[in-house]
């Protein structure tokens, strides 16, 4: 494969991966405080749509790219409830949330299918831009892209150095420990839920607003429950969560390009490709299983004492 | 001062939790009803719609009754794998590789007669859902991969596989374009009973309903899987051999999606096409989550949320509601209903504090 190939198929897996980069970045923050929520598919098209509808109304993408984190947190507030308060069970709290999620966009955005909004374009960082080989894939890529180049840090710095990051984990880790010291460990997993609900809506807004740049149904396809594998794969950790989405952002980029170059493949045999990795790198995480920060209570509830 | 705390029930909450899961449901429809209005739908003509549509008629009864077959069998099969504790999510993908295995049997052998045929078609749909179910349970127990994951990626690569079975090599030539299988040969159709619009595949699910109450209630199988469900560390003590156990609960989890899928492309379409791939696998795991696993409450649950969705493609006839809305009332109903088992399984007690 010649460079001029190369090049831009690695600034397609960039961006194809962002979307996923942030909603697996939001699972990671809500797993870290021991919830499992299993709703990002639905959480993310509710983020879609939100971006999709402030855009058109609004004329800011700006503006939608907020409202739909917010509408994010909105959505995961439903697990919260569920969970947190009804003391729920996460796993089908979680596909109920999908289902809901994923129901109410396609049911609200049918008028809109085909339509397209104002949304993010590429805008190059001047010299870095410049850069052979790392500027074009690197820094020709839209804002939301390149925040991503940030976020995983800042969350890094968050959960390890600071305090509240420090008692979010306690929550996921060792609820029970972290009440005896004191901690209100449900109020740290609220944060754990609304606040990744946040990302997994900011990750569906960057599909409509800045990816497809136009609305269809079921416009996620499968992302969030990538995302929700990818956390695995990343050991729980912020920025190990880079790789595998571009990975993903990677596999999804050559099965677009197969596809239009007329290849004698089947098209259904290539979309298979992003489930299929999904699986082949979840047994691989699996067998060389080093040391994971799987969060020691994940997905347990908080039993009322007596 | 005085608060509200919430203490563990020693006992689970009986007949009060009927009137609990009613109450969900009612609250459900109301949200469902919010949402009609969002869309610009009259809300109690939409609901009244959608329950015409569903109870309201012979037509509406016998299509409900169609569309609870594959849920009812999909249902039993995650209900089983649940009871383990596994999470199957993976019904819809081992349902649709049963209805590939089906027709893969009817498109050999279009000769072949019905005696012969269609236990030829059940073994392979069996099979075929059977290691669509086995694999993640494999996984699981050998390498500790997720299994809600696996099963859920293997629902979209098996509604692919089925996709590129239709649009490519089994496509009817005679279907102008269509990607539909040929129709199967009559010895390749369960059919109806008698003179009456049911379908032998009622029967079908009477007897694998039975077989899995007694199966569960009586066999031993049947009781290591519910005390491993229970507690695995201590099944594994008692020398239950657990690894095996998952793989051949998922395995029987998955060969029951897969007679689903047999029956759906058998008996209701009588060939192969994308449009069987109708959400039944999740539906299925609303539906068992509500009957709480029990066979004969899988049955009612699966008539009603079936009967749901008969009533949702009226309403889309009628009153142009997107068909998504059936999705948001399946999601509601489930949400409200997990939320409504803190009432069966906590009390509220008032709770003095001292000033």
């Amino acid at each position: 494969m010649s460079i001029d190939i190369l090049i831009p198929l690695l600034a397609a897996a960039v961006q194809s991966g962002t979307p996923i980069l942030y909603a697996t970045l939001g699972e990671i923050f809500t797993e870290r405080s021991g919830i499992l929520n299993l709703g990002v598919e639905g959480i993310m098209i509710i983020g879609a749509l939100t971006g999709f509808l402030v855009a058109k109304i609004t004329g800011n993408p700006y503006l939608a790219f907020i409202a739909a984190g917010f509408a994010g947190t909105c959505a995961a507030s439903i697990h919260g409830i569920v969970c947190l308060v009804f003391q729920g069970n996460q796993v089908v709290s979680g596909l109920a949330l999908t289902i809901l999620g994923v129901g109410l966009a396609n049911y609200l955005g049918t008028s809109y299918v085909g339509v397209s909004t104002p949304g993010f374009q590429p805008l190059p960082i001047p010299l870095l831009a410049q850069i052979p080989v790392l500027g074009p894939i690197f820094f020709s890529q839209d804002l939301l892209v390149y925040f991503t180049y940030i976020i995983p840090f800042l969350m890094w710095l968050f959960l390890y150095n600071t305090r509240f990051g420090l008692s979010l984990r306690a929550a996921g880790e060792y609820p029970a420990a972290a009440t005896a010291a004191g901690l209100n460990v449900v109020g740290y997993r609220w944060l754990g839920v609304l606040g990744g609900g946040f990302f997994m809506g900011l990750g569906g807004a960057y599909l409509s607003l800045a990816y497809t740049h136009l609305w269809t149904n079921n416009l996620t396809a499968g992302r969030g429950w990538i995302a929700v594998a990818l956390v695995i794969f990343a050991f729980w950790r912020p920025t190990r969560a880079v790789f595998g989405a571009y990975l993903f952002g990677g596999i999804m980029a050559l099965q677009l390009r197969l596809q239009a170059s007329g290849t004698q493949i089947p098209s259904s045999l290539l979309l298979m490709l992003p489930y299929a990795l999904t699986v082949a790198v979840l047994v691989l995480a699996s067998w060389r299983r080093g040391k994971t920060d799987e969060p020691g209570a994940l997905g347990t509830n908080i039993v009322p004492a007596e | 001062m005085s608060a509200i705390r919430i203490v563990k029930r020693q006992e689970p909450l009986g007949w009060s939790s009927f009137f609990v899961l009613v109450a969900a449901i009612v609250l459900s429809l109301l949200l469902s009803a919010v949402i009609l209005v969002i869309g610009g739908t009259p809300p109690v003509e939409g609901i009244t719609v959608l329950f015409k549509g569903a109870f309201g008629s012979r037509f509406a009864f016998e299509d409900a009754l169609l569309k609870a077959t594959p849920i009812f069998l999909c249902s039993l099969g995650v209900a089983l794998a649940f009871k383990l504790k596994v999470w199957n999510i993976g019904a819809e993908g081992q349902y649709a590789l049963g209805a590939v295995g089906a027709t893969w049997m009817a498109l050999s052998f279009p000769n072949a007669p019905a005696w012969l045929l269609l236990p030829a078609m059940i073994a392979m749909a069996v099979a075929a859902g059977g290691v669509w179910g086995f694999i993640p349970a494999l996984l699981r127990q050998k390498l500790k991969t997720n299994e809600i994951i696996v099963t859920l990626m293997m629902n979209y690569i098996a509604i692919l596989f089925l996709d590129y079975l239709v649009y490519g090599i089994w496509k009817d030539p005679a279907s102008f374009g269509f990607p539909m299988t040929a129709e199967f040969s009559e010895a390749a159709i369960v059919g109806r009973i008698g003179a009456t619009n049911f379908s032998w595949g009622l029967v079908h699910c009477l007897f694998l309903g039975v077989l899995f109450w007694v199966f569960i209630s009586f066999s031993r199988i049947g009781f290591e899987i519910k005390a491993s469900g229970d507690n695995v560390r201590a099944a594994r003590y008692a020398g239950i051999p657990y690894d095996r156990l998952v793989m051949l609960v998922m395995a029987l989890s998955g060969a029951l999606a897969g007679w689903a899928g047999f029956l759906e492309a058998s008996s209701t379409v009588n060939r192969l096409q994308p449009s069987i791939m109708a959400g039944y696998g999740y539906t299925a795991i609303v539906v068992a989550w509500l009957a709480r696993l029990n066979p004969l409450f899988i049955g009612i649950a699966s008539f009603m949320l079936a009967g749901l969705r008969v009533g949702v493609e009226g309403l889309q006839l009628d009153l142009q509601v997107p068909a998504a809305f059936g999705g948001i009332i399946e999601g509601l109903i489930l949400l409200t209903v997990l939320a409504g088992g803190l009432f069966s399984n906590y009390r509220m007690v008032w709770v003095r504090k001292k000033t």
